[in-house]
């Protein structure tokens, strides 16, 4: 049997010391007439059968090996260097588990603590924790903090309609039946200046992004400064890549920093999986809930690192846990350590430049085409908004013929942005490329 | 010898990665909102793959050895899987792609969503959950949508048995319902009494891990069904100890009506050194319309010359989004290469070869160590750690002592309905040779712990690392590590 080591006298010996005769013995307990259901599935495969299958299943699919992606939203195509899908392999690292006993998981431990460590400079917040499932997610956990920083007195949460769409989804889904007002995102017209002004003392958190969903960089200093004039907790949803270059949001008074780690190292696999960033202040380290690192001494007197804050979760503090959650993203918080550290200072801010330039050379290309023009006025980062002279699903099925994969349809959620498409721009593309993209937007505008 | 941080490795100047040069002309940089400093280590490519390969080495995984950690299914990971998620079309597909040019993920997607309903004896499926935890949430947002949809709104109450993951408490509360615990009877089944006396029409649902984490298959498991579905109530199902059951009896069949699985532990995806899970949950046919959206379906039938066309459909009355895009794909890539290998009969030799693992160490160990509940357990058991002729040896120090037997220790203090718990999962991947060295450590280490204590309050012993200090750790609370150099470039 595939995986399974038993021969059959070693089975016989094994039932023989229980004291049974046959394996349906040990089942006893379970009603008769539901026992060994046959289970509707495929024949099995063997290995050698089953790759066959597998890589016709990929080959179905577009990728970005083979077309140029300028598809974000969210979701970002990166060069990764080598060394980590390399160290991703150490079985040491991938077959372990939550790592309960630090004797045996030094490993881990260590590495949590340095990927910690490497977003708090990052982001410039004083601490992280172990990582949520994903950006979305770490950012309903942000409203779940300030809920409880404010002991479910206030209950409105602002939510800036620059905010990605399904992170917005997420966190009323979180929130069903908690009574809150969730508002803000109503209309795209609602700006940082309005969202500010909407501020008030019913009000538990004010979320914002940065880089916001529409790639727009604001200066968020006012917006922090009226959150913490009216006692509200304030929430940046940043995209780690792009702070290899910007201003962090700890500038800007952020009490909480979450954030889409997926650009730091790891493929964009279809949508997961991801790596939720999660940072705060100092003083509601208590009230942040997942899992966390600490350093300590061992016997010998030695430097190790284990799991600390554990009376926060769950298995001790069962319904007064702060959260659910007891698993983190283990594995993509190493390839983001390896990520940053391989790529380290120079690495992170040249990646980000080279995205930032090539965007901007492609929206100014692109808005100089006759029937497209860019949405955006002020300054943006690596993501822009083109008004296009016809339906974006067309022109996206027409630029497959080109080896692209175009941008993100904005009319999908945006009802005043029909027909305008969000293009994404990093450094893996090259000069040639956008000028390849150039040409066949001109050729498919009234194609 | 500890691996010292990345910052001590670090060198001012020192480049990992080489990038191209700028093809294209500078943009104006935005004003005001350019960092002045990134304070970040400067490594060369091979001082971070020695690092990452010397911290590697400070692991202890299931490639290394037996790994028992009761409640979390500690199997072999099957190489084949690692390569599956790795496919060109696979991990560089972007999760917006048009439907229609991302077929081969989403037919993968649907044959996994059937198969697992399949398997557990459900209707339909969610691959969305990012883990167990997350699933069980859905699972109870999914319950009281049902009840919300029907007009029925004064079910605020979810019953859980304290032999309940920790989770399912931390779940009901994140929902803003109440727990009502339920306790255990003398053969560790749910105390049904105490059940009939609790169910009312302000009961949502009861949250029933079975087997339980005693290990053991509830005995009564269909008339607890009945009582709360007789009260109106359903019956939630955490699927965290699926292992014992595949091919054994499928939790629809008992009265279930909303389960999650962990693919990270019956499907053999990895731990990953704590994630990525991941938590689909199955529901019958009436709860189908409220599961997360988007779930894969077929949109256009297959014909005799094309193959049928898969999309995302969001269900009627779905509960909306619970993660960003579809769920953790790479994780559901591997567990779909793991059920298309084993089929109907190797998911079931799982089961049986599980439940016999766990069997053979209970009789083989029950002499040496007390087992409260000693009857046969499903795929684990719980010991304790204690006896009352060494009263300063607990749990903990036998946990430790295993290390230096070159095991990695069972769960311990969990559940927490036993004291000093040693909770002991072994999965049917251990061989009968691996079992008997593992029993032979704990028969050795119940003989040292009456002759010679200090070894085992002193251990480990042989590993890089002697015991650490917690305490000192939540105390002095250092979570980051920022060296003075940083702060000057």
């Amino acid at each position: 049997m595939t995986y399974i080591p038993h021969t059959e006298k070693e089975r016989q010996e094994m039932l023989a010391a229980i004291g049974l005769e046959g394996i349906e013995d040990l089942y006893q307990a379970i009603p008769e007439e539901v026992r060994f259901p046959e289970l509707d599935l495929p024949e099995p495969l063997t290995e050698m059968e089953i790759l066959d299958e597998l890589v016709a299943l990929s080959e179905a699919n577009l990728d970005t090996r083979h077309f140029t992606c300028f598809l974000g939203a969210g979701a970002y195509n990166h060069f990764v260097p080598a060394v980590v899908d390399h160290i991703l392999r150490r079985s040491e690292f991938y077959t372990a588990y939550t790592p309960y006993q630090p004797e045996v998981s030094q490993g881990t431990l260590q590495t949590i603590f340095e990927f910690q460590s490497l977003i708090c400079q990052l982001t410039g917040m004083d601490v992280s924790n172990a990582s949520h499932y994903d950006g979305a997610t770490a950012l309903a956990e942000a409203v779940i903090l300030a809920l409880n920083h404010h002991r479910r007195k206030r209950e409105k949460v602002l939510l800036s309609a620059g905010i990605h769409p399904q992170y917005r989804e997420v966190v009323r889904t979180y929130m069903r039946g908690m009574g809150l007002t969730i508002t803000g995102d109503e209309s795209l017209e609602t700006g940082i200046d309005d969202l500010a002004s909407m501020i008030d003392e019913e009000t538990t958190l004010v979320a914002v992004q940065y880089p916001d969903f529409l790639g727009r960089i604001d200066d968020l200093h006012a917006l922090g400064k009226a959150a913490s004039e009216a006692g509200a907790l304030f929430c940046v949803v940043t995209n780690p890549h792009a702070l290899g270059m910007l201003t962090p949001p700890s500038a800007f008074g952020a009490d909480i920093v979450v954030g889409e780690g997926q650009p730091l190292g790891i493929p964009i696999s279809y949508g997961g999986p991801y790596l939720g960033i999660f940072t705060t202040r100092q003083k509601h380290v208590r009230k942040m809930a997942g899992r966390l690192v600490g350093e300590t001494k061992d016997t010998r007197g030695q430097t190790g690192y284990v799991l600390t804050l554990t009376p926060r979760e769950q298995h001790i503090r069962r319904e007064r846990a702060s959260s659910n959650i007891c698993t983190n993203q283990g594995l993509m918080v190493l390839a983001s350590t390896v990520y940053m550290a391989a790529m380290g200072k120079q690495g992170l801010k040249k990646v980000a430049e080279l995205s930032y330039h090539k965007a901007h050379y492609a929206a100014r290309r692109i808005d100089a085409l006759e029937g497209y023009s860019l949405w955006n006025t002020g300054p943006f980062f690596h993501e822009f908004v083109v008004r296009c002279p016809r339906p974006v699903e067309e022109i996206n099925e027409l630029l497959l013929d080109f080896a692209v994969i175009g941008g993100y349809d904005l009319g999908q959620e945006f009802d005043e942005l029909k027909d305008h498409m969000l293009l994404a721009v990093t450094e893996t593309v090259s000069k040639a490329e956008i000028d390849h993209l150039v040409d066949a937007l001109e050729e498919v505008a009234n194609a | 010898m500890p691996e010292p941080l990345i910052y001590d490795l670090s060198s001012p100047g020192r480049i990992g990665v080489r990038l191209p040069d700028l093809d294209v002309p500078e943009a104006p940089l935005p004003e005001g909102l350019v960092r002045d400093m990134l304070p970040l280590p400067e490594l060369s490519e091979i001082d971070v793959m020695r690092h990452f390969v010397r911290l590697s080495q400070l692991n202890y995984g299931i490639d290394i050895g037996f790994y028992p950690l009761g409640s979390c299914t500690m199997k072999y990971n099957p190489k084949i899987n690692e390569d599956a998620a790795r496919l060109t079309g696979f991990a560089f597909s972007h999760p917006y792609q048009d439907p229609e040019a991302a077929q081969g993920n989403l037919a993968l997607m649907y044959a996994l969503q059937r198969w697992l309903a399949a398997i557990g004896g459900f209707s339909s499926t969610t691959l969305q959950p990012s883990a167990g935890a997350q699933g069980e949430f859905t699972g109870i947002l999914i319950i009281r949508a049902y009840h919300d949809d029907r007009g029925d709104t004064k079910r605020n109450k979810i019953l859980i048995p304290d032999s309940a993951h920790g989770t399912n408490p931390a779940t009901t509360a994140m929902s803003g319902m109440d727990v009502i615990e339920i306790s255990s009877d003398e053969r560790g089944n749910v105390n049904i009494d105490e059940l009939k006396a609790v169910c009312d029409d302000t009961v949502a649902g009861l949250m029933l891990t079975n087997p339980n984490t005693l290990g053991l298959f509830d005995e009564n498991v269909q008339e607890i069904c009945d009582l709360v579905h007789g009260c109106g109530g359903l019956v939630y199902g955490d699927g965290a100890n699926m292992n014992a059951m595949l091919g054994i009896v499928r939790p629809g069949d008992l009265g279930i009506d909303v389960m999650h699985y962990n693919l990270h532990k019956t499907f053999s995806t990895p731990h990953g050194g704590g994630g990525p899970g991941s938590g689909p949950v199955s529901v019958i046919e009436k709860l189908a319309p409220f599961l997360p959206g988007p779930v894969v379906d077929i949109v256009e039938e297959a014909t005799d010359e094309l193959p049928p066309l898969y999309g995302l459909v969001f269900p009627d009355k779905s509960i909306g989004r619970v993660k960003s895009f579809h769920g953790q794909f790479g994780v559901l890539v591997r567990a779909y290469t793991y059920i298309r290998m084993l089929g109907s009969e190797g998911l079931r030799a799982v089961a049986d070869h599980a439940v016999l693992n766990a069997n053979y160490i209970r009789v083989n160990v029950e002499d040496a160590y007390p087992i409260p509940f000693n009857r046969i357990c499903m795929h684990e058991f719980v010991a304790e750690g204690h006896w009352s002729d060494a009263p300063d040896i607990h749990a903990l120090d036998i946990a430790k002592r295993l290390m230096d037997y070159g095991f990695h220790p069972p769960t311990n203090y969990f559940p927490l309905i036993v004291p000093e718990a040693l909770m002991i999962e072994p999965t049917e991947t251990e061989s009968k040779q691996s079992l008997d060295t593992f029993i032979a450590a704990m028969q050795q280490i119940a003989v040292e712990a009456r002759e010679q204590p200090e070894v085992l309050k002193t251990a480990p012993h042989k590993t890089p690392y002697g015991r650490l200090d917690e305490v000192q750790a939540a105390r002095e609370l250092i979570l980051c590590c920022r060296p003075d150099w940083l702060d000057e470039g």
